[in-house]
């Protein structure tokens, strides 16, 4: 059982569009495979997705195991699971990584079941170990500063879902070369017990923090719904999108879609405001591969600062209505523009 | 219709309390509760019920004290409830808990059939999401994650039509029966108990098993021995750099901002002129 080898991701695709998680996976899966020398694989289902497996090659990947039939078109569990554990059977990874979305850990808790074998949740560090190969899989534990390092020792594969935005994808390389091995599936739509109807995509979603290029994200420290109030004016002013760490969302302040952390959005904007965040690791995983990050914070030792690009120490309740002001000021000198240099 | 809901036991996150010094929870400073997802899915068991003959059961694995759970689902309108507790399922990953729950509910199976069993989508302390699907495979039903609606269950035609969250919207799901759902806490408001549920609950004693009790088992597959995955270890993350300090009086500080701010203009015309 040990003999198992190979690294590799599973390639989720909706509507033919692969997920940007997939990608960063095949980035991640790179380095695991370089350490154990031995093939990344993209492991991708779906119905006329053949075509996708150059992109997958593309973004890292040695060999694409393919099953394209149109009983795949929408994710299911059933069906998928059914091609991903196949494929499993025939070919036996060492390790297997899954996006966290909604269908990565949906697949991969089916899968591990089936193959009796370990699963680790939401990981957002990856690394292995050469000589035992062991994957080791850290994921935030729960209350506090600390990450859990789990393993799977005894079963193969040992398997993973990997939150999004945290590990990187590598530059899309063209010359890059590859196998494809086509496998069929082998189950009638007539034999599946559950059908999709109709999807939605939420296209005009209102919050949308995953694309924002600037996100204002307040905490428990602006005291009351009204200090909260400041956090709506700075986004306005600066025409960003308005983010709130669990305690803000559980107080009712704003609604859970606002959450960034482990159990809401991962976000990586060009610039992330925390203000009156205390900086648990919980919500620093959801925000900390930002490319700038302030943080205003009371606390001289609050531990976003270990996360900020830049630190203010004082009380946003001051220093926001200052800031806002000065915002608006720039703008109605300049029209529409802000220009406050 | 018999609806079965997992209920589990969790310490109150929102409550519990590290020690700083050793980087371990503080058990003791956190109050047991009613996973919260698992609140709504009792919710979403007890609006199903149409009739007297339909029957909510929640089952729960973990020490004796929690029938303190499985007595809070009963204030929520639950009919009945079980309790599986033993030391054999200490221990134990999401793989050897979704065995352990699906031996049980094999056994509940036995004295009246199950049409739906509903999960929370995730439990806050172990935070995998994983006992879900795991039962579901075990016990070869459809499994449904993060419900969000529960659309339509008809009992002539044996489906329920449901509403699923995506990364970028929402499905719309048919399943035959009987089959598993996890749900999202949108699928619900849970509603204030009656005072006749408050006093039912009190009084009420769920039926408790031990492994023993449970027909076969394999017990290799239980608690720490049927655990494929281990914590390795804990640590603290590497502590990062930390930028620069911003400092001076209120308005030095913010005009030291605005000037950071300047160097990233680009972005604020961009989002601003939209
Ligand atoms: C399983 C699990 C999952 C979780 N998932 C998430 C998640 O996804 N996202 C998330 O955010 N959290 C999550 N949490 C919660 C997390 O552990 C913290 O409790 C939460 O992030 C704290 O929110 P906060 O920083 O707003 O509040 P607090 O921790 O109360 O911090 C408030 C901060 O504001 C500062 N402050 C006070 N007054 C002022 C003022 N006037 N001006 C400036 N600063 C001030 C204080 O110094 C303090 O640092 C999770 C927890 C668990 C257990
Ligand atoms: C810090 C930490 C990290 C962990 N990481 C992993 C990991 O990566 N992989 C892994 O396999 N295990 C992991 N575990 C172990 C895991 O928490 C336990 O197996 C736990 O018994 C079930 O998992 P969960 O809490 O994540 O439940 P989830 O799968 O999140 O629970 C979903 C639903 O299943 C039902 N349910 C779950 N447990 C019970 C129960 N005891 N009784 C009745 N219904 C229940 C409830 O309806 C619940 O809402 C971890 C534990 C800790 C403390």
């Amino acid at each position: 059982m040990l003999d198992n080898r190979g690294v590799w991701v599973f390639i989720e695709q909706n509507d033919n569009q692969i997920a940007g998680v997939s990608l960063e996976l095949l980035g991640a899966g790179r380095k695991l495979a370089d350490k154990l020398e031995v093939p990344l694989a993209g492991v991708l289902l779906g119905d006329g997705v053949k075509g996708l497996c150059n992109t997958v090659i593309e973004y890292g990947a040695d060999e694409v195991y393919v099953i394209d039939d149109p009983v795949l078109k929408n994710y299911r569990t059933e069906t998928y699971m059914a091609g991903v554990y196949k494929l499993c059977q025939m070919y036996k990874p060492e390790i297997f990584l899954y996006g966290a979305t909604p269908n990565g850990k949906d697949l991969a808790s089916a899968v591990a079941t089936d193959l009796s074998t370990g699963l680790t949740a939401d990981t957002t560090m990856l690394d292995v170990e050469p000589e035992s190969r062991l994957l080791e899989a850290s994921r935030p534990a729960f209350g506090g500063n600390i990450m859990a390092t789990i393993l799977c020792k005894k079963h193969r594969p040992q398997m993973a879902t990997v939150r999004p935005k945290v590990m990187k994808a590598l530059s899309p390389d063209q010359s890059r070369t590859g196998r494809v091995i086509e496998e069929k599936i082998g189950i009638k739509e007539e034999d599946v017990r559950t059908k999709v109807m109709k999807i939605v995509r939420d296209v005009n979603k209102k919050v949308n923090l995953a694309d924002a290029h600037v996100i204002v994200a307040g905490g428990k420290g602006l005291g009351d719904e009204k200090g909260f109030a400041l956090i709506h004016e700075l986004a306005d002013v600066l025409g960003a999108t308005v983010g709130a760490s669990r305690d803000v969302v559980e107080a009712g302040w704003i609604g859970h879609e606002y959450q960034v952390g482990q159990t809401g959005e991962t976000v990586t904007p060009k610039l992330y405001f925390a203000i009156g965040i205390s900086g648990a690791i919980q919500h620093v995983v959801g925000m900390k591969n930002s490319e700038m990050i302030i943080a205003i914070n009371k606390d001289p030792n609050a531990t976003i600062f270990d996360v900020a690009t830049y630190g203010i120490v004082g009380d946003a309740l001051e220093i926001l209505p200052k800031l806002i002001e000065q915002f608006r000021n720039a703008q109605k000198e300049k029209g529409d523009e802000v220009s406050y240099v | 219709m018999h609806i079965v809901v997992c209920v589990k036991q969790v310490p109150d996150t929102k409550i519990i309390k590290i020690n700083p010094k050793t980087n371990t929870l503080d058990r003791r400073s956190a109050p047991a509760i009613l996973n919260p997802y698992d609140s709504h899915a009792v919710q979403a068991a007890v609006s199903m019920k149409n009739d007297s003959s339909d029957t909510v059961s929640v089952l729960s694995m973990g020490p004796p004290q929690a029938t303190a759970v499985i007595k809070k689902s009963v204030e929520i309108g639950a009919d009945q409830g079980y309790l599986i507790t033993d030391r054999a399922f200490a221990g134990a990953d999401t793989l050897a808990t979704s065995y352990a729950l699906s031996k049980a509910l094999e056994k509940i199976k036995e004295d009246k059939p199950i049409d739906i069993i509903i999960c929370g989508k995730h439990a806050i302390d172990g935070d995998t999401g994983q006992v879900g699907p795991g039962i579901a495979r075990r016990l070869d039903i459809p499994p449904i994650t993060n419900v969000i609606e529960i659309v339509e269950v008809n009992e002539k035609e044996k489906t329920v039509l449901l509403k699923r969250k995506l990364s970028d919207g929402y499905e719309l799901i048919q399943s035959s029966m009987p089959c598993l759902l996890t749900v999202e806490k949108e699928v619900n408001e849970v509603e204030y108990s009656p005072l006749p549920n408050m006093i039912r609950a009190a009084r009420f004693e769920p039926i408790i098993w031990s492994v023993d009790d449970l027909g076969e088992v394999d017990r290799k597959q239980l608690g720490l021995k049927g655990s494929p995955t281990i914590v390795g270890k804990m640590f603290t993350p590497p502590k990062e750099e930390g930028g620069k300090r911003i400092e001076g009086t209120v308005d030095e500080q913010v005009a030291k901002l605005l000037e950071v701010l300047a160097e990233k203009k680009e972005l604020f015309t961009k989002e601003i002129s939209r």
